[in-house]
C-alpha cells in the first residue's frame, strides 16, 4: 500500500514538475534517473560494477546526435540508433570483460571505456573537444514538436516511464532472478546448470542499451553532445548517484541522480552561504570543485552510508532490499 | 606452577553460527590432553577459539595464567603457543625452508629447537628444503607444520588432527615424535579423530559433541570409558 | 642510417622514450599489485598520490628551497605517511567488505585530491626543471642521450628490482608473500599482520610518490597528471595479471616500449594501443600473460 501510495505521489509531483521548475533542468534530471537506473541493473542486481558505462551514454548520444543532425533521420530512429548502438558496444565490452571475475572485471570496463573516450577523442564525426552541435530535435513519429520545451519534457518523462517499467519487469522476471542469484552466489548458480557468463552478458547489455536510450534522449533535449559525457567522470558520476540514492533498490538511483543533479547545480551557492557563515573565503571557490565534493561524497557514503538513501529507509521499515552487494 | 592452558566458560561463534556453548577445559603444564569427539563436535574451533581465530568469543581462557580471551590474534602465539592447524597451512609461495622459518619465536627468552636439531629429527625436509612448500608430500607438509611451531620456543602446542590422511609408517613416525616432545616437557593439545593414534599418547581424554565437554577422563580409566566411546564416537 | 623509413638515432629516442613511460607503468603497477595481493583492495588513489609525489617536489622547490635530491627521498616518504594515515582511519574498515567498495572508496580519495590540488592550482601545469646535474644529453655516437631520462629508467629499475629482491628474497617478503595467501596463520604465528598490512600500503603508495618525483622534471606538474595514466596501468595490471613481480615489472616495460614503437609508425594507435592489447590478452589467456588466476 506504502509503496504504491509512493509511486503515484512521484508520478503526480513528475507531471506536475514542468509548471514550477525549469522543465530542461527536470528533463536532464531525468535523462540521468534513466541512466542511474539502467547501471544500478548491473551492480544492484547482477553484482557487477560497471565502471565504464558513460561509453555507452556518452557514446548513443553521439550516435544518435550525428543520425539525426547528418543522416537526418527522424527522430525515433536516432533515438533508436543510439540505443542499439550502445548495445552493440555494450556487447563488444561486456564480452570482453566477463572473461575476469570481480575487480577485474571493473578495471577491464574502466580500461574499455578509456579506449573508447581515446577514439572518440580523435574521430572526426564527435567534433572532438568541440562537440557534437546543433542536435535537431525535431517532430517525434511525424506530428510531435519537440521544439516545445513542455511537449519535450512529457515525451522525456514518457520514455523513461516506460524504460522503467521495463526495468521492473525484468527484475521480478525469472531472468531477473537467475541475475539476482549470480548476485548472491556464482558458483551456486553454475552449479545448478545456468550459464551464468550469457545471463551476465545479457544483463550488461541491456543495461548499455538503456543507459544508451537515457544518452541518446539526453542529446535530444539539450542539442549536442560532448566528450565530458564518455569521460571517466562521468562513469564515476552514475556510480555516485545510484550509491547515494541505494544500489539494489528500484527507486534509489532516481533519487541519487535528483540529488546529485540538483547539487551540481546549486554547489555554487552552497559555497558562498557556507563562506558567510564560517568567513573563510575558499568556501567561495568550491562551487567549482564539483570534483572534491563529489569525491567527498564517495568517501562518507562508502565509508558510513552504504545501503543509500533508500536502502536506509527500506531498512528502517523493516524491509532490506536484498543484499547489497 | 601455573596451569598451561585454562578455558573457563568458553563460548564462540562464527559470524551468527554459535558453536562453542560454555566449554571448561584445563591442562597442566606438561600434559598431553586429547580432545575426541565426531565431526562437527567444536573440536577444531576450541582450539582456533584458543588462537582468536573465530568469531565473538565470551568467557575466560588463560595461557600460562595470562587472559588471553580478549587479545588480538598476532599477540597470543607470543605467550608461548603454537598452533598446527587441521589444513597444515604450508604457503605454496614459499619454499619448504622459508615455510619453517617463518614463524617468529614467542619471545626473547624462548628457547626453541635450532635448525639443526629439526632437521635432526626430520631428515626429510632437510632434503627438501629448497622446494617449493606446497610440492611436498602430505607426510612431509605435516612434518613441516609441526616442526615450524617447534622452532619458535612455544611449550604448549595445539595439534589440530596432525596423523590425519597419512601412511601408517608416516603416522608411527609422529606418534615417537610426540613421545619425544611429551619427554621434553611440552604440553600438547591434540584433537585426534584417530583414537588409536591418540590413546597411546595422551594422559587425559575431553570428549566435545555439540559444541560441549560431555566427559572427561585419565587414560587410567580408558578400558572402563570405551562403552561410552563407542556410543559417543562409533569407534 | 634508417630503419622502415624511420632514421634509426629518433627511433632509439622514441625506443628511450617508450622505456620512460614503461618504467612507470611497472612501478605502478608493481604498487598496485604489492598493495592488491595483501589487501585486496584496487587502489585507485595510485594515480592521484603520485601526483601527490610530483607536487611534493614542485612545493619542496618552490616553497622552500629544497632541491630535487632531497626530494626524491622526502617526497615519497612524506606520500608514504599519508597513505598509512588514509588506510588507518578509512581502508582498513572495509576489509570485510566486497572489494568494490576499496575501489569506490580510493576513487572518491583520488577526486578530493584531484580537486583540492585544482582549487588551489588550476589545471594547466607547473614547470619543474630538470636538476642541474643530469641537465643536457650525451653523445654516445648512434645517439644522443638525454641524461634525464636515462636516470629515470636507470632509478626506476634499480627501485622495482630492490622492491623484487626484497619480496622475493628476504625475510620480510616471506612475511609479505605469506600474508597474501594467508593472512590469518601469518597473524597466528605472532606477526603483526595488521600493521605489516598498514606499512605494505604505505610503501606501495611511496613507490607512486617516488614515480611522482621523477616525473617532475618531464611533464608539466599538473592536478590531472594521475588520472589518465592510472587507467593506463589498470589495463597494464591486467595484461600482466597480478600474480608476479617480476611479471608486473617486465609487462610494464615492455607496453611502454610498444606505446613509444607505435607512436613512431602509427601515432593515431598510441593513445589506444595498451587498450587493445589488454583486449586481446582477454580473448586469448583472461589470467594475464603473468597471472594466477586469484
Amino acid at each position: 500500500m506504502m509503496k504504491k501510495a509512493g509511486y503515484a505521489l512521484m508520478l503526480m509531483a513528475a507531471l506536475a514538475a514542468p509548471f514550477y521548475f525549469y522543465p530542461v533542468l527536470l528533463m536532464k534530471i531525468l535523462c540521468f534517473a534513466l541512466f542511474a537506473c539502467a547501471f544500478n541493473l548491473l551492480i544492484g542486481f547482477t553484482g557487477l560494477l560497471s565502471f565504464g558505462h558513460a561509453a555507452f551514454f556518452g557514446g548513443a548520444s553521439y550516435f544518435a546526435g550525428h543520425a539525426l543532425k547528418v543522416w537526418g533521420m527522424p527522430t525515433e530512429v536516432g533515438l533508436l540508433i543510439g540505443t542499439a548502438g550502445a548495445a552493440l558496444t555494450g556487447l563488444v565490452i561486456g564480452g570482453l570483460a566477463i572473461r575476469r571475475q570481480g575487480i577485474y572485471f571493473t578495471m577491464i570496463t574502466l580500461a574499455l571505456a578509456q579506449m573508447l573516450f581515446f577514439v572518440f577523442l580523435q574521430a572526426p564525426f564527435t567534433g572532438g573537444e568541440d562537440g557534437l552541435q546543433s542536435i535537431p530535435r525535431g517532430l517525434l513519429l511525424g506530428m510531435i514538436d519537440l521544439r516545445n520545451d513542455m511537449t519535450m519534457y512529457y515525451v522525456v518523462l514518457a520514455i523513461v516511464m516506460a524504460a522503467f517499467l521495463l526495468i521492473v519487469r525484468v527484475i521480478h522476471s525469472p531472468f531477473g532472478q537467475v541475475l539476482k542469484a549470480v548476485r548472491e552466489n556464482e558458483p551456486r548458480a553454475i552449479s545448478l546448470g545456468y550459464d551464468v557468463d550469457r545471463y551476465k552478458l545479457l544483463a550488461f547489455v541491456l543495461s548499455a542499451a538503456l543507459a544508451g536510450l537515457a544518452g541518446s534522449t539526453k542529446a535530444l533535449v539539450l542539442g549536442f553532445g560532448t566528450l565530458t559525457d564518455v569521460h571517466w567522470s562521468m562513469s564515476g558520476l552514475v556510480v555516485l548517484m545510484t550509491l547515494v540514492g541505494g544500489m539494489g533498490t528500484l527507486v534509489g538511483p532516481v533519487i541519487g541522480a535528483i540529488i546529485i543533479i540538483a547539487l551540481e547545480n546549486k554547489l555554487g551557492d552552497f559555497g558562498t552561504w557556507l563562506a558567510g557563515v564560517t568567513q573563510i573565503e575558499w568556501f567561495n571557490t568550491i562551487g567549482e570543485s564539483v570534483t572534491m565534493v563529489t569525491g567527498l561524497i564517495f568517501v562518507i557514503c562508502v565509508l558510513a552510508f552504504r545501503r543509500g538513501i533508500i536502502g536506509e529507509l527500506a531498512a528502517r521499515v523493516g524491509r532490506t532490499p536484498g543484499k547489497v552487494v | 606452577m601455573t596451569t598451561a592452558l585454562e578455558i573457563s566458560h568458553l563460548s564462540a561463534w562464527y559470524g551468527e553460527s554459535h558453536i562453542l556453548h560454555d566449554v571448561n577445559l584445563s591442562v597442566e603444564q606438561g600434559e598431553v590432553v586429547t580432545l575426541l569427539g565426531r565431526n562437527g563436535a567444536g573440536r577444531t574451533t576450541t582450539l582456533r577459539a584458543i588462537m582468536g581465530l573465530t568469531g565473538r568469543r565470551e568467557g575466560s581462557i588463560k595461557i600460562n595464567g595470562v587472559e588471553s580471551g580478549r587479545m588480538p590474534t598476532y599477540r597470543i602465539a607470543h605467550l608461548g603457543v603454537g598452533y598446527c592447524p587441521e589444513e597444515r597451512a604450508i604457503f605454496s609461495s614459499l619454499s619448504a625452508e622459508e615455510n619453517l622459518l617463518l614463524p617468529p619465536p614467542v619471545s626473547k627468552t624462548a628457547q626453541g629447537m635450532s635448525v639443526d636439531e629439526i632437521y635432526a629429527m626430520f631428515p626429510n625436509l632437510a632434503e627438501r628444503r629448497a622446494s617449493q612448500g606446497t610440492r611436498l608430500s602430505g607426510g612431509e607438509q605435516q612434518m613441516l607444520a609441526v616442526a615450524r611451531i617447534l622452532r619458535t620456543g612455544a611449550r604448549l602446542l595445539l595439534l589440530d588432527e596432525i596423523s590425519e590422511g597419512l601412511a601408517p609408517v608416516i603416522v608411527q613416525a609422529l606418534s615417537r615424535m610426540i613421545t619425544t616432545l611429551k619427554a621434553r616437557g611440552y604440553t600438547i593439545v591434540m584433537v585426534e579423530q584417530n583414537f588409536r593414534f591418540a590413546a597411546p599418547l595422551a594422559d587425559r581424554f575431553y570428549v566435545m559433541e555439540h559444541g560441549q565437554i560431555v566427559e572427561q577422563f585419565a587414560a587410567g580409566s580408558l578400558e572402563e570409558k570405551m562403552p561410552v566411546l563407542n556410543e559417543l564416537l562409533g569407534v | 642510417m634508417e630503419i622502415f623509413g624511420i632514421p634509426t638515432s629518433a627511433l632509439l629516442g622514441q625506443l628511450l622514450l617508450g622505456l620512460v613511460n614503461g618504467s612507470f607503468y611497472a612501478m605502478l603497477s608493481l604498487g598496485l599489485a604489492v598493495i592488491f595481493g595483501l589487501l585486496n583492495v584496487i587502489n585507485f588513489a595510485h594515480g592521484a598520490l603520485y601526483m601527490m609525489g610530483a607536487f611534493l617536489a614542485w612545493m619542496g622547490l618552490n616553497y622552500f628551497g629544497v632541491n630535487y635530491w632531497v626530494m626524491l627521498i622526502v617526497a615519497p616518504l612524506l606520500v608514504g605517511l599519508f597513505g598509512i594515515v588514509i588506510e588507518k582511519t578509512m581502508l582498513r574498515w572495509l576489509y570485510r567488505l566486497d572489494h568494490l567498495y576499496g575501489l569506490l572508496l580510493t576513487f572518491g580519495i583520488t577526486l578530493m585530491l584531484e580537486g583540492v590540488f585544482r582549487s588551489f592550482y588550476g589545471v594547466s601545469g607547473l614547470p619543474y626543471s630538470v636538476p642541474s646535474q643530469l641537465a643536457g644529453a650525451t653523445d654516445l655516437g648512434f645517439m644522443l642521450l638525454p641524461n634525464y631520462r636515462a636516470w629515470v629508467v636507470v632509478a626506476s629499475l634499480t627501485v622495482c628490482l630492490m622492491t623484487w629482491f626484497v619480496i622475493e628474497k628476504t625475510r620480510l617478503g616471506a612475511y609479505l608473500r605469506a600474508g597474501t595467501e594467508n593472512p590469518k596463520m601469518v597473524e597466528a604465528f605472532g606477526v603483526n599482520v595488521p600493521l605489516m598490512v598498514t606499512l605494505t600500503y604505505g610503501f606501495g603508495v611511496a613507490l607512486a610518490g617516488f614515480a611522482g618525483v621523477l616525473a617532475a622534471p618531464i611533464l608539466q606538474v599538473s592536478p590531472l597528471m594521475g588520472s589518465n595514466l592510472i587507467i593506463t596501468v589498470f589495463a597494464v595490471v591486467v595484461i600482466g595479471g597480478m600474480g608476479s613481480i617480476l611479471g608486473s615489472i617486465v609487462t610494464g616495460l615492455g607496453l611502454g616500449v610498444i606505446e613509444g614503437l607505435t607512436r613512431v609508425f602509427y601515432p593515431e594507435l598510441s593513445a589506444t594501443v595498451v587498450f587493445i592489447i589488454m583486449a586481446i590478452v582477454l580473448l586469448i589467456r583472461p589470467a594475464g600473460l603473468f597471472g594466477r588466476e586469484k
